[in-house]
């Protein structure tokens, strides 16, 4: 009994703890791939218009930073008020409170803001920069729908989403991704206008600019898709690693397998969520059939439901 | 000159490392002790909670001197036990007498029907969760601290400032037998 129980365990923490690694270093070598391209793309476009690459560079991450700071502060409060969710206290749901003050309590995190949307659709999101302001909203639907095991395992999803610094992760790879569309933005417009200076070259340069010019104006229409796809895959990663990370928590990987089941197979999509905030809930809340062909695929928020519930199940 | 500043550079690159090293075995250590701290935290909602517990029952189960007796002298010996397994022995018995309390209470309708007995019941368990989740994140940072003192080449600081491993929280022989219901 004792042998068999142990060689169990282990295969658990395997996958749970090589699941976590190999996410988070998936992510850190997107998020290089994704600087590397930045940097290619910021010298054939100063290359092609024969400026200095940093003055432009300068101006569009500016800019990106700029409009991204101040959504990523205020972050949990733009998304709550567009879903409508209302907070939700001790007294009025003492079950979903005391799920949610357990989990953080297991996490080593201080207990989230909790909210509730009416919505019979069941999904669940959590928002915040850090954990010490972290919010955590559930649909009265799937507070009907999944058991107290299910139930735990979505807090749990959620509330590594939070330890994991998922909302500042994106928030840089939107900066990145404005930063993107700014300086592909700025390359056309200086290509129209400018000009003058690259009829000052000699022969051998002036080549070298043409065949820049060419790349640059390839890139400039290709980049900013790039830039969104480089990001949804991150965002995935993100999602399989908050499912890893939730068992870490819950020790019961079946509880978010069967509620991921539940969810994915129910057909109403969460009313109030918006093309904005659909990352953030734990199933895509537009309900749309989870693309299946690869290129379609790319295009996903989210890991489809059957993948995540089956590397749950091998947990 | 050459040759001297390298091997300054390598030292200095080498000090740096051990001196990141040692500053972050420190932090794991105190991530430790505070987490066996908040499980204190949680233990003592649980004592605070008792005393309005044996009032509530004593109105209705007036034969169960001895079962209140027994939970009285296991909440006072937790509240004086100083060492970490002294308290986790203390706490055990104290698990062990309300587990036969919350039994007993069974054969007793009116005390089962009375809502304050069962607010109470439901505070417990909820206390009892609490305290799961406290060990659970107590015994991962000792993982980590554990972990991290036997990496090579960590080890090499860890027994040169007298690091030992810490103690993960683990279940008596008797909480580890299956439990028996019987009606």
């Amino acid at each position: 009994m004792e042998r068999v129980n142990s060689a169990c365990s282990k295969k658990i923490e395997m996958n749970i703890y090589s699941t976590i690694s190999q996410n988070k270093w998936k992510t850190y070598l997107i998020m290089v791939l994704f600087v590397l391209f930045i940097t290619t793309l910021t010298f054939v476009f100063a290359g092609a218009l024969g400026e200095n690459p940093l003055g432009l560079t300068g101006i569009a991450l500016i800019f990106s930073g700029v409009m991204s700071l101040g959504s990523y502060y205020y972050s949990d409060k733009i998304v709550l008020a567009t879903t409508g969710a209302h907070p939700v206290t001790e007294k009025e749901n003492p079950n979903l409170y005391h799920t949610v003050e357990n989990l953080a309590i297991g996490a080593g995190m201080p207990m989230p803001k909790l909210y509730i949307i009416n919505d019979p659709s069941p999904n669940a999101f959590a928002t915040g920069r850090d954990p010490k302001h972290a919010a955590v909203a559930v649909t009265t639907g799937i507070i009907e729908i999944l058991s107290k095991a299910e139930l735990e395992g979505v807090i749990a999803h959620e509330l590594s989403h939070v330890k994991n610094f998922d909302t500042r992760l994106m928030a840089i790879t939107a900066v990145l991704v404005g930063f993107v569309a700014i300086l592909a933005e700025l390359f056309m417009r200086n290509l129209w206008w400018g000009g003058s200076r690259r009829r000052d070259n000699e022969n051998s340069d002036s080549r070298w600019q043409l065949i820049l010019l060419v790349a640059g104006i390839i890139l400039a229409l290709l980049a900013p898709l790039v830039a969104t796809l480089i990001q949804l895959a991150v965002s995935r990663k993100r999602e399989f690693l908050a499912d890893a990370s939730g068992v870490l928590l819950t020790r019961y990987p079946e509880g978010l397998a069967s509620a991921l089941e539940k969810i994915a197979v129910d057909p109403r999509p969460v009313r109030s969520a918006s093309n904005a905030t659909a990352h953030l809930f734990i199933v895509n809340p537009f309900k749309q059939q989870t693309a299946k062909k690869w290129l379609t695929s790319l295009f996903n928020t989210h890991p489809p439901a059957n993948e995540r519930i089956k590397i749950l199940r091998s947990m | 000159m050459n040759p001297l500043l390298i091997v300054l550079i390598i030292v200095g690159v080498a000090f740096f490392y051990f001196w990141m090293l040692y500053n972050s075995l420190i932090s794991a250590k105190v991530r430790i002790q505070e987490a066996l701290s908040h499980i204190d935290v949680q233990l003592k909602r649980r004592t605070d909670l008792i005393p309005n517990l044996i009032e509530t029952v004593k109105g209705y189960a007036k034969h169960e001197k001895e079962l209140l007796e027994n939970i009285t002298k296991a909440r006072t010996s937790l509240m004086s036990a100083k060492t970490t397994h002294d308290k986790a022995e203390a706490n055990n018995m104290l698990s062990d007498t309300l587990k036969s309390l919350f039994a007993v209470a069974e054969n007793y309708p009116d005390l089962k029907a009375n809502q304050n007995f069962g607010k109470l019941q439901d505070e417990l368990s909820d206390t009892e969760n609490k305290i799961a989740y406290s060990r659970q994140f107590y015994n991962s940072n000792v993982m980590d601290y554990n972990t991290k003192i036997a990496l090579f080449p960590n080890s090499i600081v860890a027994n040169m400032f007298g690091f030992k491993a810490a103690e993960f929280f683990e279940a008596s022989d008797e909480e580890r037998k299956p439990v028996k219901v019987s009606f």
